[in-house]
C-alpha cells in the first residue's frame, strides 16, 4: 500500500499540476535520501515525534525553571496542564489512581502536543498514523490488564461477571463484556488516528478546491473554520484518549461493578 | 477482481460507508442534546458530569470512525 502511495506521489509530481491528493500528507518518507525504510531510518514521523518531545520538554522543564510564586506565562500553562490532568485522574480513578498519574500525564502531553504540532502548515501529524496510536493504546491495554491481575488476582475476572444482573443473563453478558474488553485497544487507537486523519484530509480537500478561482473565497473561509474545529478536535481527542485510559485504569483497580 | 465493475463497487461501497459517519453524528447529537436537557434542569450537577459526556460522545463517535475507516480501506487499500 505504501509503495503504491509513493508511486502516486511520483505521478503527481511528474505531471507538475497543482493537484494534491488529500492523503499524500500522511506518507512516511525517509529524511535523508533513498526510499527504503528500516526500523532505524530517520523519517518525517521520527522527526516530528522528536520535535513533540522537545516541545514538551521546553514547556515543562524550561518553562517552569523559574519556580515563581507569581508564574510566568510558560509556567502557568505548564501548571494548568498539570492541574488539569491531575484533577482528571483524581476524579475518575480516585486516590489510588494517583500513583499512575505520571504515565497518564505523559500520554496526555504527548498526544496533545503531537496533535497541536500537526496543525502547523506543512507539519506531519504523528498521531494520524494507526501505527503510532496503536502502540499507545496497546501499551495502555497491557498495562491495565497486567495491573488488574497483579492488584486483584483472579478477582479481576469479576469485571466480566456482572453480579448485579439476573443469573440467567450473566453468561451472555460475560461474552459481551469479554468482546468489549478486547475491542478496547482497537477503538482506543482508531478513534484518535481516525479523527486526526479525517480532519487533515478534509482540510486538504478544501485546499484543493481553492485552485478554482470561482470558489476560492468560499474554500478559504471553509479552511479557516475547519482549522478552528481541528484545534478543538486536537485537544478533545487527547482529552478523550486520556480519560478513557483513566476509566480503564479504574476498572483495573476496582473490577467489581 | 479487475475492471470497471469492481471499481464502481469500490466507490459505491465507500459512499455507503460514508452513511455510517452521518448516523454516528445522530448518535453524538443525541448524547449531547440529552446531556444539555438534563444539565439545564439541574445545572449544579452538570459540571461533575462533563467527563461522562465526553466518554459517551467518544463511544458514539468510535463507530462512526470505524465506518470512515471502512471507506478509507475501500478507497486506498483494496
Amino acid at each position: 500500500m505504501e509503495e503504491e502511495a509513493a508511486h502516486d506521489v511520483a505521478a503527481h509530481g511528474a505531471s507538475g499540476g497543482i493537484q494534491i491528493h488529500p492523503m499524500d500528507q500522511f506518507i512516511v518518507r525517509p529524511l535523508f535520501g533513498g526510499d527504503e525504510i528500516h526500523w532505524y531510518t530517520p523519517t518525517n514521523v521520527t522527526l516530528w515525534m522528536a520535535l513533540t518531545v522537545l516541545a514538551i520538554a521546553l514547556l515543562l522543564v524550561v518553562g517552569t525553571r523559574g519556580r515563581n510564586v507569581v508564574p510566568s506565562r510558560g509556567q502557568s500553562v505548564a501548571e494548568l496542564a498539570y492541574g488539569f490532568v491531575y484533577k482528571m485522574v483524581e476524579d475518575v480513578t480516585g486516590k489510588e489512581g494517583l500513583k499512575y498519574f505520571p504515565y497518564i500525564m505523559t500520554l496526555f502531553m504527548f498526544i496533545v502536543t503531537a496533535n497541536m504540532l500537526g496543525l502547523i502548515p506543512a507539519a506531519f501529524t504523528v498521531t494520524s498514523h494507526i501505527a503510532v496510536t496503536a502502540v499507545l493504546a496497546l501499551a495502555v491495554f497491557f498495562t491495565v490488564t497486567i495491573l488488574g491481575f497483579v492488584k486483584n488476582g483472579t478477582g479481576f475476572l469479576s469485571l466480566f461477571w456482572v453480579a448485579s444482573a439476573p443469573l440467567a443473563l450473566r453468561p451472555v453478558l460475560a461474552i459481551i463484556e469479554l468482546i468489549s474488553y478486547f475491542i478496547r485497544p482497537v477503538s482506543h487507537s482508531i478513534r484518535l488516528a481516525g479523527n486526526l486523519m479525517a480532519g487533515h484530509a478534509v482540510m486538504k480537500v478544501f485546499a484543493g478546491f481553492a485552485a478554482a478561482a470561482a470558489i476560492a473565497p468560499f474554500s478559504i473561509l471553509a479552511i479557516t473554520a475547519i482549522y478552528g474545529l481541528e484545534l478543538l478536535v486536537a485537544f478533545i481527542q487527547a482529552y478523550i484518549f486520556t480519560i478513557l485510559t483513566c476509566v480503564y485504569l479504574k476498572d483495573a483497580l476496582h473490577p467489581h461493578h | 477482481m479487475e475492471g470497471e465493475i469492481a471499481n464502481m463497487g469500490q466507490f459505491i461501497g465507500a459512499g455507503l460507508a460514508g452513511l455510517g459517519c452521518g448516523v454516528s453524528a445522530l448518535g453524538i447529537g443525541n448524547v449531547a442534546g440529552n446531556f444539555l436537557s438534563g444539565a439545564l434542569r439541574n445545572p449544579s450537577a452538570a459540571a461533575g458530569q462533563t467527563a461522562t459526556l465526553f466518554i459517551g460522545i467518544a463511544f458514539a463517535e468510535a463507530l462512526g470512525i470505524f465506518s470512515f475507516l471502512v471507506a478509507l480501506l475501500l478507497m486506498f487499500a483494496v
